[in-house]
């Protein structure tokens, strides 16, 4: 972990329409090479972090007020998005974003503009893609809204791998799939991170899968990271057990960390 | 009262040669539509855009035909990219009915311009067509209006194909499907708006060409826009299919309805065609999207 990471985050706050902030000072790091999870219930503002990532939050009337965030080294506020994606950090958005009237194939062609500027064939990309996921080659002429769930989760990694950067932001690939399903995926998107050789910033709701492929985690609450660290401290503390994994008794109710931050004044005052 | 079988095939045809004129223009509409959602009304006065440069190139300048047409298709692809850039990327974000009474704003700054530079007096194009008169079986069309149709119909056929196969048409379609989804593919989404409108204005100038050598000009030939606007409400503002199969059957109920019933129920006509349309299909019979509130 000595060299640069490939991301870097530092206090960054975000505010929508002028008026609403989202993020509060967020920082966080993306070590070359490695998946990390970034956790949280919803509304936290995982997604606005994404977005604020890959520049895509101007799209709806939000912006950076403050704070830095560095990809490969270089500042991203001054790229345009289509410039960060060729630059090599591909954002796949929260419920998948495939163009439903395009066919799958023309899901991938669509996904070639980030390659340009690169050596190499797309082709050869588009092959990977169906080794991965033989499904969508024997569907690849079928209109991409024709997809079931789970295939549509493949496709919008498959255009990812498509586009072969750096990073992939993955935005929660675990919605609305069957645990069998999430399963399958996530094998696919760690054997994706070590054979291709590429970092990933993943969001997730679903912890305990986010920790199974996951090096590092964060958490984060209403616009700030609260805990964070190496996912093997992460599952063994006692909180996150109780309250991200579910795990460690404690039956339904509070799902959040200042919830257990209440609760543990409740039980301060209680004894 | 016997049937005229000969006299209702040639006012057909005739009609489906204005159709395929219609459709030409409404799908340069369409792909405005489709990349940026925005409602274009200034269409028809940048098909008279490109009729007066035609006209001022090859009468003005005394260019061959060719070259005034290569011209006049480049001066409107030039216009497209300014306005897009200076005019409507900047209303970007901006409720649909502002950008829509910009173009319509756009449609009399260029009407202004044509009757400052030529006059409001209507001229006629030189002629460029072949005029020996065409047949199709017993039945005679008028060698321009049939002309008209086949260049029409090549164009859309380039049209259609580059729309389905071409990366770029990949592309456009992307962008149409889902904005923030396109960028994030690395499409330069911007790029695309422009080239819509450079691609959109150089096929409506081209159409104006077409349509000026079969009228003539004048600076109010820019009412074509008007069944051009019927014709993708019909078809669906957001659909190719929607605006040949459009263009066609608005052609044709024009041409009938001016034959069989009177000049005057042409109008009347279309629009009870329209009006029919909405009210089994909302989104006019291709379209997907909902048609803005206007
Ligand atoms: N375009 C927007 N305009 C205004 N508020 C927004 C917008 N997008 C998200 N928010 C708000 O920002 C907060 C964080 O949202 P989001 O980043 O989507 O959370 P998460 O992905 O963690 O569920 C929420 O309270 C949400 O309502
Ligand atoms: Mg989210």
């Amino acid at each position: 972990m000595a060299a640069e990471p490939i991301l870097e985050v530092n206090n960054v706050e975000v505010i929508y329409k002028k008026t609403i902030q989202v993020l509060r000072g967020l920082s966080l790091a993306v070590p070359r090479g490695e998946i990390v999870a970034l956790l949280g219930s919803n509304g936290a503002g995982k997604s606005t972090t994404l977005k604020a990532i890959s520049n895509l939050l101007a799209l709806e009337n939000g912006a950076v007020s403050a704070g830095h965030i560095r990809f490969a080294g270089t500042e991203t506020a001054a790229k345009r998005p289509h410039e960060l994606v060729r630059a090599g950090l591909f954002h796949v958005m929260e419920g998948r974003r495939i163009f439903d009237e395009l066919t799958v194939e023309e899901n991938l062609t669509a996904a070639t503009y980030a390659r340009d500027g690169k050596s190499g064939s797309a082709a050869a990309r588009f092959e990977l893609v169906y080794e991965y996921f033989p499904n969508l080659h024997t569907r690849r002429g079928v209109r991409a809204g024709y997809l079931s769930g789970g295939e549509q989760q493949m496709l919008a990694i498959g255009r990812a791998l498509v586009a072969e950067p750096q990073l992939i932001l993955l935005d929660e690939p675990s919605l609305g799939l069957s645990p069998k399903l999430v399963e399958e995926i996530f094998a696919i998107i760690a054997r994706i991170n070590a054979e291709q050789r590429v970092s990933m910033l993943l969001v997730e709701q679903n912890a305990a899968v986010a920790f199974a492929v996951a090096s590092y985690g964060y958490i984060m609450e209403t616009g700030r990271i609260v805990i964070d660290g190496p996912v093997e401290r992460l599952t063994r503390d006692q909180d996150v057990r109780e309250f991200y994994l579910g795990l460690g008794g404690h039956e339904g109710g509070a799902k959040s960390y200042r919830d257990i931050k209440h609760y543990k004044r409740r039980k301060r005052w209680l004894s | 009262m016997e049937t005229d079988w000969l006299l209702l095939f040639e006012v057909s045809l005739a009609g489906l040669g204005t159709g395929g004129l219609y459709a030409l223009t409404a799908l340069a509409f369409v792909v405005i539509y489709k990349a940026t959602r925005v409602v274009n009304l200034a269409i028809g006065e940048i098909l008279m855009l490109g009729a007066y440069a035609f006209f001022g190139l090859a009468a003005g300048w005394a260019l061959p035909w060719w070259a005034a047409a290569l011209g006049a298709l480049a001066v409107a692809g030039l216009f497209g990219a300014v306005v897009e850039r200076t005019v409507i990327r900047p209303m970007l974000g901006e409720s649909p009915i502002s950008v829509f009474m910009v173009t319509v704003g756009l449609g009399s700054v260029l009407i202004g311009i044509v009757e400052i530079v030529w006059t409001a007096d209507p001229h006629r194009l030189p002629e460029f067509m072949p005029n020996a008169p065409v047949f199709i079986g017993e039945a005679f069309l008028a060698p321009k209006i049939a002309y008209s149709f086949l260049v029409a119909a090549v164009v859309i056929a380039v049209f259609v194909l580059l729309f389905r196969f071409w990366r770029g048409g990949v592309a456009l379609r992307a962008t149409a499907n889902d904005q923030a989804a396109a960028y994030s593919m690395g499409i330069n989404v911007p790029g695309v708006f422009s080239l819509a409108w450079v691609v959109a204005c150089m096929v409506a100038a081209g159409a104006g060409i077409l349509v000026g050598a079969i009228g003539g000009i004048s600076s109010t030939m820019g009412v074509f826009g008007l069944s051009v606007l019927v014709v993708v409400i019909v078809g669906g503002l957001d659909s190719v299919p929607g605006a040949l199969v459009g263009g066609l059957l608005i052609g044709l109920v024009e041409a009938l309805a001016g034959i069989y019933l009177g000049g005057e129920y042409k109008l009347l006509a279309t629009f009870t065609l329209l009006i029919a349309v909405l009210m089994v299909r909302p989104y006019g019979l291709f379209g997907t999207h909902e048609i803005e509130r206007l």
